[in-house]
């Protein structure tokens, strides 16, 4: 004690040294502690410090600041800049109900209201969304086509059920593809989703697949959606899409997009050959009538690669098409 | 005394009475639908010492929109209450709406059980339920009440009015109150849920490859790379909201006379549930001498922003005739309220335009490089040179928007939690978002002092750091990362009577005003010795921090919340307990 006020008259100039020694000695394991004209020193970026004292020279300079210059240098030689430490609250904050309003107003009608309100307020409740990110129409050589690719979830900020399901064709034939996915949801990052559940396939041979994928948007704002399936018949496959919106004005969105299928086999039933099994690239062009409602327009080229590229070829089919489409984006 | 137009005060409803009439004539979406009837604007005065407040559901419309909404006895904002300080107070609550409902007295000094915070301090009001409020009226000044429920953004709301006992320390002929609220049609449930699912959902002040900005396309790219908007002003915005002043929408035409030469004290409570306001009366200077109900020492100053919750008492003296616009733009600059001052019914002032949206700067991000008083993005670039992986998915040195090893053990790391501000510098002098630079003066929280010594001079013994958490993306908000389910068993705890220094640090790039109930506090903005603002609300500018010295001198159970009031119902609530109940009797 002696030490600091033999300190005292040196602490204008020496406060963040003597803070950072301050937290050193006395207080451990606290390094947050700080006082109103100090940075904090512990966590402090060195080449950050000292800037806590913003330049606003657009304030007015009145009357007050020079009151406050006055009282600033009173007080620099008094403990008033010395650090208040962090701590414990006194014992005394302990005493007494947990719930001071359970003796007036009952706790049991407390217990409930408060289960309501930690209910409303704790991200608890559930909420829905269902999005079709692509309801289209394809123009394409031979028959015109069609695609749905959609998506919707139930369930609080943690934990969702998420349901997704795609599918194509053309018209007046059988879908070439549609399946639905059912899988929980979790989040594990605040941009990140991790994803478990099973994939039904509606056409060719039923397949069943188990899901592990993740979902969200990585650095630049690409909404990225990654999977991987193991089929009832041992089959590994995956699939990445990414999308990224450009606003090109507050309602007129272009939405380059673009997805990679993969497999560990070769599957001669589904077409599909070992490896980079398929690949899109595409653009669309949205106008955002409302958020919720958005009608678009674009291309989508795709190739299939590889082996499976000699599957399509030998099927008659040309591994590589132009989808000219219109559509429309709307969720609710 | 010189309240001379006391009985004059308020043509305050005087706007809204051509609609009364019309009520009967309504349409039917305007009558009977939800069984309720037009809300009509602007409060009527209550005052005594028993009142009843009767919680109705409504329909209001202004300009071209038209919704639901709730009013207390019949008016949107509901009643004013005109109290004398010292008197006893009264309120039967009469719920004869269709939800649960309650009133908070908030910046009132009342005992805990009276504080009306469902969840903590009684129970919620159910339809058709009564609830006698009964507390004395220990202070003076502009307060308000409100629901502290959903039911608060539909318009459950209203002014309070304290007379002093010891005259105020100014003069003015004629008084006002102005409550600055904003309405939606949209239903407060589905306003969140859109927050949730719709990123941005009520921004139309995006960045575009066609907009104006003054950000560089490295400014643009380094945005994106931290997957944060640097228009992430106001998370819902005049896409949805009418700005009211009063309940009149900027379109209702609320005018306030005046006679030339009158000094007219205006009482201004930002009620709003989403919107900071920058507050102006273009041509006319104003002298604060009120914060958050407390008198300072008189400053005069052309334009302030005012957090949610927070007051402002202003005194304006027009010299002649004429009429001035009073402007509360919203802070993110997507609308803004309007009334007229008027020394003749006929004259109208120039409103001005919106001003152009601000973007937020490096300060914002919790990154301040010592000159964000000049206005802007001028460190960015440099920063952005130097921080190749900056955020990115493998973040290097100090730039790491998320480096979590510098916050402390209690904070709860997770999906909840986007940011960690680097350098959260104290913010007590920033004008807030968007007012760097204008080209006036512009109040902030440095140039407020109290008018009169404060009564606890202790020095704080200890400091509690409580850090201001969230995630944008996912609109999860927080106190050192826990929603409110984790909080409940384990509070804020202060012992009674204990001096304690509050930090505030913001891990956010929003503006969070943070009101505690049932106390003052008073801000550590460097105000001479004794004479620190009290203030029941504060605003702690995004990416900074603000410190508060607390007397915890009300023993029980209080709220401690983010004032936007979706904030708030995502998870930035804590409760504070100040032990033993007995207080100082023991």
């Amino acid at each position: 004690m002696r030490r600091k006020i033999f300190l005292l008259p040196l602490l204008a100039m020496a406060t963040p040294v003597f803070a950072q020694e301050h937290a050193g000695h006395d207080m451990g394991e606290q390094p947050q502690t700080s006082t109103p004209d100090a940075p904090d020193s512990g966590t402090m970026d060195p080449g950050m410090m000292n800037r806590n004292q913003p330049d606003h020279s657009h304030v007015d300079h009145s009357h007050m600041d020079h009151a406050r210059m006055e009282q600033d240098s009173m007080a620099s030689g008094t403990a008033a800049d010395d650090p208040i430490p962090q701590g414990a609250p006194p014992p005394a904050a302990f005493e007494g109900p947990a719930f001071a309003a359970d003796a007036v107003v009952g706790a049991d009608r407390m217990a409930a209201s408060r289960g309501q309100v930690v209910k409303q307020v704790s991200g608890e409740m559930p909420v829905y969304w269902f999005q079709a990110e692509r309801a289209e129409y394809r123009a394409r050589a031979g028959k015109d086509g069609y695609l749905w690719d959609v998506q919707g979830y139930h369930g609080g900020d943690y934990d969702k059920l998420w349901l997704k399901s795609e599918g194509e064709g053309r018209f007046g034939e059988k879908p070439e593809s549609a399946e639905v996915q059912a899988l929980w949801s979790h989040a594990i990052g605040p941009w990140w989703d991790l994803q478990t559940g099973i994939r039904q396939d509606l056409t060719g041979p039923t397949r069943t697949h188990a899901v592990v994928g993740v979902q969200g948007l990585v650095p630049y704002e690409f909404e990225v959606d990654a999977a991987a399936f193991l089929s009832d018949n041992g089959d590994l496959t995956g699939r990445i899409e990414a999308e990224i919106d450009q606003r090109i004005t507050q309602r007129l969105i272009l939405q380059p997009r673009a997805e990679v299928n993969l497999s560990a086999h070769d599957i001669p039933e589904l077409g599909i050959g070992a490896g980079l099994d398929t690949a899109e690239l595409g653009v669309r062009l949205r106008y955002e009538f409302a958020r919720e409602f958005a009608p678009y327009i674009g291309i989508e080229q795709e190739w299939k690669v590889g082996d499976s590229a000699d599957y399509a070829r030998a099927a008659g089919e040309d591994p590589s098409v132009t989808n000219y489409v219109v559509g429309v984006r709307f969720w609710f | 005394m010189t309240l001379i137009n006391r009985r004059k005060f308020l043509h305050y409803g005087a706007c809204g009475a051509g609609l009364v009439g019309l009520a009967g004539a309504m349409p039917a979406w305007a009558r009977g639908v939800h069984g309720g009837t037009l809300a009509r604007k602007g409060s009527d005065i209550l005052s005594g010492e028993h009142l009843t407040m009767t919680v109705g559901d409504a329909l209001f419309a202004t300009g071209s929109r038209r919704g639901t909404a709730v009013t207390v006895n019949g008016t949107l904002p509901g009643p004013l209450l005109r109290l004398k300080q010292g008197q006893d107070l009264t309120v039967d609550l009469v719920n004869n709406a269709s939800e649960g409902t309650s009133i908070h007295w908030h910046g009132m000094l009342v005992p805990f059980l009276m504080d009306g915070v469902p969840g903590i301090t009684m129970a919620a009001v159910e339809p058709g339920e009564t609830f006698r409020y009964r507390f004395p009226i220990r202070q003076a000044g502009t307060y308000w009440w409100h629901a502290h429920t959903l039911q608060e953004p539909m318009g459950h709301y209203g002014p309070i009015v304290i007379d002093p006992i010891e005259p105020d320390p100014f003069e003015y002929e004629r008084e006002y109150v102005l409550m600055l609220t904003d309405w939606s049609p949209m239903n407060p449930h589905e306003i969140i849920r859109k927050l949730k699912v719709g990123e941005g959902y009520f921004n139309y002040q995006q960045t575009s490859w066609t907009d104006d900005y003054p950000l560089t396309s490295e400014q643009r790219r380094m945005w994106a790379r931290m997957r944060m908007m640097p228009t992430d002003i106001s998370d819902v915005t005049g896409s949805t909201y009418t700005f009211l002043v009063n309940g009149h929408g900027p379109e209702d035409g609320l005018e306030l006379a005046y006679n030339p030469g009158e000094r007219i004290r205006l009482r201004i409570i930002n009620g709003s549930a989403m919107t900071f306001f920058n507050v102006r009366i273009p041509g006319l200077p104003m002298t604060v001498v009120a914060a958050d109900g407390q008198n300072i020492r008189p400053v005069e100053t052309d334009e302030f922003q005012m957090g949610n919750a927070e007051t402002y008492d202003v005194i304006v003296e027009p010299k002649g005739a004429g009429a001035f616009a009073f402007v509360a733009e919203a802070m993110d600059r997507s609308g803004l309220g309007l009334a007229t001052l008027t020394s003749r019914p006929d004259a109208s002032a120039a409103v001005p335009a919106l001003r152009k949206p601000p973007v937020l700067t490096m300060a914002d991000m919790g990154m301040s490089a010592g000159d964000h008083g000049a206005g802007g993005m001028n460190g960015m670039s440099g920063m952005a040179e130097k921080s190749g992986d900056m955020a990115g998915m493998d973040m290097s040195g100090g730039m790491n928007m998320r480096d979590t090893s510098r916050l402390p053990d209690n904070v709860k790391v997770g999906p909840g939690l986007d940011m960690v501000a680097m350098n959260p510098v104290d913010r007590m002098g920033d004008p807030g978002i968007g007012l760097d630079d204008v080209g006036h003066r512009v109040l902030d929280y440095k140039q407020l002092v109290a008018a009169k010594p404060n009564p606890d001079d202790r020095r704080s013994a200890r400091m509690k750091e409580i850090h201001l958490t969230g995630s944008m993306e996912r609109y999860m908000w927080s106190f050192d990362g826990k929603k409110f389910s984790a909080v409940t068993d384990d509070p804020i705890r202060f012992a009674y009577n204990e001096r304690v220094r509050v930090k505030l640090v913001n891990d956010t790039m929003m503006a969070h005003p943070i009101h505690l109930h049932g106390h003052f506090f008073e801000l550590v903005n460097g105000a001479p010795p004794g004479h620190q603002p009290m203030k029941h609300t504060i605003v702690v500018q995004p990416g900074g921090s603000a410190q508060f010295d607390l007397t915890a001198n009300e023993p029980g159970d209080w709220a401690f919340h983010c004032h936007l009031i979706y904030h708030m119902h995502t998870g930035m609530f804590q409760v504070v307990t100040v032990r033993p109940l007995d207080g100082g009797d023991k």
